[in-house]
């Protein structure tokens, strides 16, 4: 008697799932056949360029867009801001410009004459007390809990340090942006750069005032988004109307210079830290005031996120978002996690070595205060063992290399909830035994499609190609945004019910037909078994179906274990740094990750990996200049804003952290974990390298002698 | 779309010398707009060729994938822009107006170039390689393919033109060979460390069997 229930397989009865498997795009993807919304080139494509506002705070004056119309292969203009409106940042949208090639798109933006009166702006996103002289200051929601003022007062010990993190991008490869196609002046065709295929069409019928039936969305790959893309975009909006206006279809990408200032940035944060704990390094009490901001709406990250990871029970943090002239922010990866580890985690550290302690120590020792410090225990046993912690940890400061180099090691760790997304998928199952998926999901470069076939070949015992998965428009049954690390659940839950439902059905019409008890039977490798014994092959039990396809929808998600919440992870990093010149060499960085069931091994360690990348990123290179004096983002390009080259990430190592337990959880999310406490974690190491800490990320190498410049010989 | 040229007799023609080494587009422009204009009426409208400077748009040959191709573009098309929007070879990305990314790199001469930095006047009597014209190229896409040294997959086609450029001249590369030879290359999702183990193990076997 096999029992008809909704569960992933017995973990050693996999085939497929949990094996590293090649992407089934990945050819497509590294031969370029792959089309992505900005290779879309329909007939009669024109081309869209934008002009944007050189000033972080003007009023227009005058916007004269007739002599513009007149240049040769300009066909039309889209003014996306009106005299006496105010611009709020540097690089906000003016004016789009379609024109026959991208080249006459750029002339006609040249032939507008814009009048600004240039107004008053506020930048400093750093200094909260020019903030509050400016009257820029925003108090957000206070986080106090406990007895803070009397139990630091008791205290052992308190460290008190300041500790910030700049404003960065999303630096999605693919720029934001959107190829607009009508039909019969009354259908519109959308390929748009998204990672919310199923969440758009009516983005996009609202405001243009059709019926949401007349619009599709497609995209078929995108990019990267990293939490930026889940919008219509006015950039988006103003390709179909320009689209409309000429009846030609208009492709509208954003430059690097508008992607970086105004499609996607995630908030700064700033931090004065006290910390207080016991004798023995157990934290008591936590007191910070909080500031940070991308935009003009000012926010910073939520305080109830301090200190992250380890609640304390007496806390307060007093946050204050700061209004600047900033382009707007957007999630990203893990929102306001890895500002909230970079802020606490590092103060734990130099706490740590306050009292003389090995920070593994003190992280170990308030583990209680975790939401699982069994596993964070073993996590760190682990991480620590591949990074030899005990053999070169040496007391902060006092690695010395030669000449000038200085070796450190750091560690840090982090969670994630990591649930699935509400999903719908439709799976057809053909007399000649192949199968086709439906969702409108996306593949934002985590293997969508790959975990799908294996889902769902791995539940019918057949061989992967023999599924084609569709995803990547809205007219298929609706699949939730890729945010948060909700897809691979998201997507994996349904289709396994529904080839679970759809193999139970063809089990009967097997059990009909060959005389058999349908609870007997199962599916291995090709073959239908009744008891283990062949009964037909999956080709004969499929033929069953007849001409009409056999047709199931699953939905997701539910409450029976095929997904599920809550991860954690550890980092530990080894690093060496150069005193003279201020540059940090990564040796290893080690993630030890928590994942739950592993649907495809390869683009699991593939997302982990990632996300140490991005977190080097953060941590070291990466940051918007907002200049002050004439508040312009002034490293808006790829050669001033800097991102980690392949020679600059070091050896890393990513370890699964995966038992059977771990695997009868369910499937949890993965994307953003590992991008929380690289910035802690390298932070820490190179304090431990150096012997003070470098309080503000990047850690670039000016900031890296500064803090060497004041610290005690 | 461009055209497929009939004609392959006048591809020797187009032997101009290069006028520029290794710089951007904008300074290629403004040098060829302060060239000395010979052009001569018995040389017919419009044809670029060598010291002719036109402002308008003329017909340029390129050959692609060897395959030749007849466009009308103007001086200031980019390489990038003709390959992308008049040829629909869309596998080399643009994901800037300048060449800090390697997503547009292409094999000139079976040298990497990157296909921003050049116009597509100057590409002429060349022999221009694009991802298209690699896809044959099972050995090095199944690396990538294998060691998941992809993601979105948007940078990927520039890493194997720009591994496939370092191979060409140097088919045992070392680590160190290889993080300079890729390092003009840009990758947002993180996918490095599948490069180097994939660009690791083509130059252990690159040109041994």
């Amino acid at each position: 008697m096999v029992e008809r229930t909704y569960s992933w397989k017995p973990r050693a009865e996999n085939e497929l799932l949990g094996t590293p498997v090649e992407r089934i795009d990945g050819v497509a993807k590294a031969t370029g056949q792959a089309k992505y919304t900005a290779d879309i080139n329909t007939s009669g494509t024109l081309f869209a360029r934008a002009l944007t506002s050189p000033h972080a705070y003007a009023r227009i004056k005058r916007l004269e867009i007739e002599a513009a119309k007149s240049v040769s292969g300009v066909k039309a203009i889209k003014v996306m801001m009106n005299v006496g409106d105010e611009v709020l940042w540097d690089g906000q949208l003016v004016a789009v410009v379609a024109a026959e090639r991208p080249e006459f798109a750029l002339d006609g933006i040249r032939a507008i004459e814009v009048e600004y009166e240039v107004l008053e702006h506020f930048v400093d996103e750093e200094n909260l007390e020019e903030a509050k002289t400016a009257d820029k200051q925003n108090p957000q929601k206070e986080e106090d809990r406990g007895d803070v003022e009397q139990t630091l007062k008791s205290a052992a010990v308190i460290h008190e340090g300041y500790y910030g993190i700049h404003t960065v991008t999303h630096m999605c490869m693919e720029p934001h942006g959107a190829h607009c196609e009508w039909h019969d002046d009354a259908k519109l065709h959308v390929h748009l750069s998204t990672q919310n295929v199923s969440g758009t069409a009516s983005q996009f019928a609202t405001p243009l005032e059709l019926k949401a039936t007349d619009v599709t969305i497609s995209c078929d790959y995108l990019g990267g988004g990293f939490g930026s893309k889940f919008s219509a975009g006015e950039w988006g909006l103003a390709a179909a109307e320009l689209a409309r206006e000429t009846g030609r279809p208009v492709r509208f990408m954003l430059d690097r210079a508008t992607e970086l200032k105004t499609a996607g940035l995630r908030p700064s944060a700033f931090s004065k830290v006290k910390l207080g704990a016991d004798a023995d390094g157990n934290l008591v009490a936590w007191d910070a005031e909080l500031w940070g901001t991308t935009d003009i709406e000012g926010k910073t990250i939520a305080a109830k996120l301090l200190p992250y990871a380890f609640k304390v029970r007496n806390h307060r943090t007093q946050p204050t978002g700061i209004k600047i002239n900033g382009g707007p922010e957007q999630a990203w990866r893990a929102p306001h996690h890895p500002q909230a580890a970079a802020l606490s985690q590092t103060a734990m550290d130099d706490l740590a070595a306050k009292l003389n302690l090995d920070p593994y120590q003190l992280f170990l020792k308030n583990l209680d205060k975790t939401w699982n410090p069994e596993l964070y225990a073993d996590q760190m046993r682990i991480a620590a063992e591949l990074i030899e912690w005990d053999q070169n940890w040496k007391p902060r400061g006092t690695n010395k290399l030669d000449g000038s180099l200085r070796r450190g090691l750091g560690m840090a760790l982090h969670e994630w909830t990591g649930s699935a997304h509400s999903a719908t998928t439709l799976i057809r199952v053909h007399a000649d035994g192949t199968v086709e998926t439906f969702g409108g999901s996306q593949d934002i470069g985590t293997g969508t499609r790959t975990i799908i076939g294996i889902t769902v070949a791995e539940t019918f015992e057949i061989p992967l190609d023999q599924v084609q998965v569709n995803i990547g428009s809205s007219k298929y049954p609706r699949s939730g945004p890729s945010g948060g690390s909700s897809t691979s659940g998201g997507v994996s839950g349904p289709n396994r019910r529904a080839a679970l439902e759809a193999l139970w059905k063809i089990f009967d019409l097997v059990a009909s037909r060959y005389q058999v008890d349908a609870s007997t039977l199962t599916a291995q490798q090709g073959k239908i078994l009744s008891n283990g014994n062949p009964v037909c092959n999956w080709n004969e039990a499929t033929s069953l179906i007849g001409p009409m396809p056999l047709e199931v929808q699953g939905e997701g998600p539910k409450r029976d274990g095929l997904t599920s919440i809550d991860v954690g992870g550890v980092q530990m990093a080894d690093v060496t740094v150069d005193i003279e010149t201020g540059k940090i060499k990564i040796n290893r960085f080690v993630a030890v990750q928590d994942c739950g069931t592993i649907l495809n091994r390869l683009t699991a360690e593939s997302q982990v990996y990632g996300g140490m990348i991005m977190g080097i990123s953060y941590a070291l290179f990466e940051e918007r200049i907002l200049d002050n004096k004439t508040g312009r983002f002034i490293n808006a390009d790829l050669f001033n804003y800097k991102l980690p080259r392949i020679g600059d990430i070091g050896e890393l190592k990513v370890h699964l952290y995966e038992t059977d337990e771990t695997y009868a959880r369910g499937v949890i999310g993965l994307g953003e974990p590992p991008v929380i406490s690289c910035g802690a974690t390298l932070s820490n190491a190179v304090a431990n390298a150096i012997g003070v800490r470098v309080p503000v990320l990047p850690m670039t190498p000016a900031r890296v002698l500064n803090a060497l410049e004041g610290a005690p010989a | 779309m461009g055209q497929e040229s009939q004609s392959s007799g006048d591809k020797a023609v187009f032997n101009r010398r290069a006028f520029l080494k290794g710089s951007g587009a904008a300074m290629a422009a403004g040098a060829w707009a302060g060239a000395e204009t010979t052009s001569t009426a018995a040389e017919g409208p419009q044809t670029f060729k060598k010291n002719l400077v036109p402002s308008g748009p003329g017909e340029v040959i390129l050959n692609v994938n060897g395959k030749e191709y007849a466009l009308q573009l103007e001086p200031r098309v980019t390489l990038l822009e003709a390959l992308r929007n008049d040829l629909n070879l869309t596998g080399t990305k643009e994901v800037e107006e300048t060449t800090a990314a390697g997503a547009d790199t292409v094999l000139i001469d079976g040298k990497p170039v990157l296909a921003n930095s050049r116009l597509a006047v100057e590409c002429q009597g060349k022999q221009i390689v694009t991802i298209e014209g690699l896809a044959s190229d099972a050995e090095i896409i199944n690396s990538f393919v294998k060691h998941d040294a992809l993601q979105c997959g948007f940078c990927t086609p520039g890493f194997v033109m720009a591994l496939r450029g370092l191979l060409n001249k140097n088919p045992h590369p070392s680590a160190e060979e290889i993080d300079s030879a890729l390092g003009g290359n840009l990758c947002r999702c993180g996918t490095y460390a599948g490069i180097k183990a994939c660009a690791l193990e083509l130059a252990r076997q690159e040109g041994d069997n």
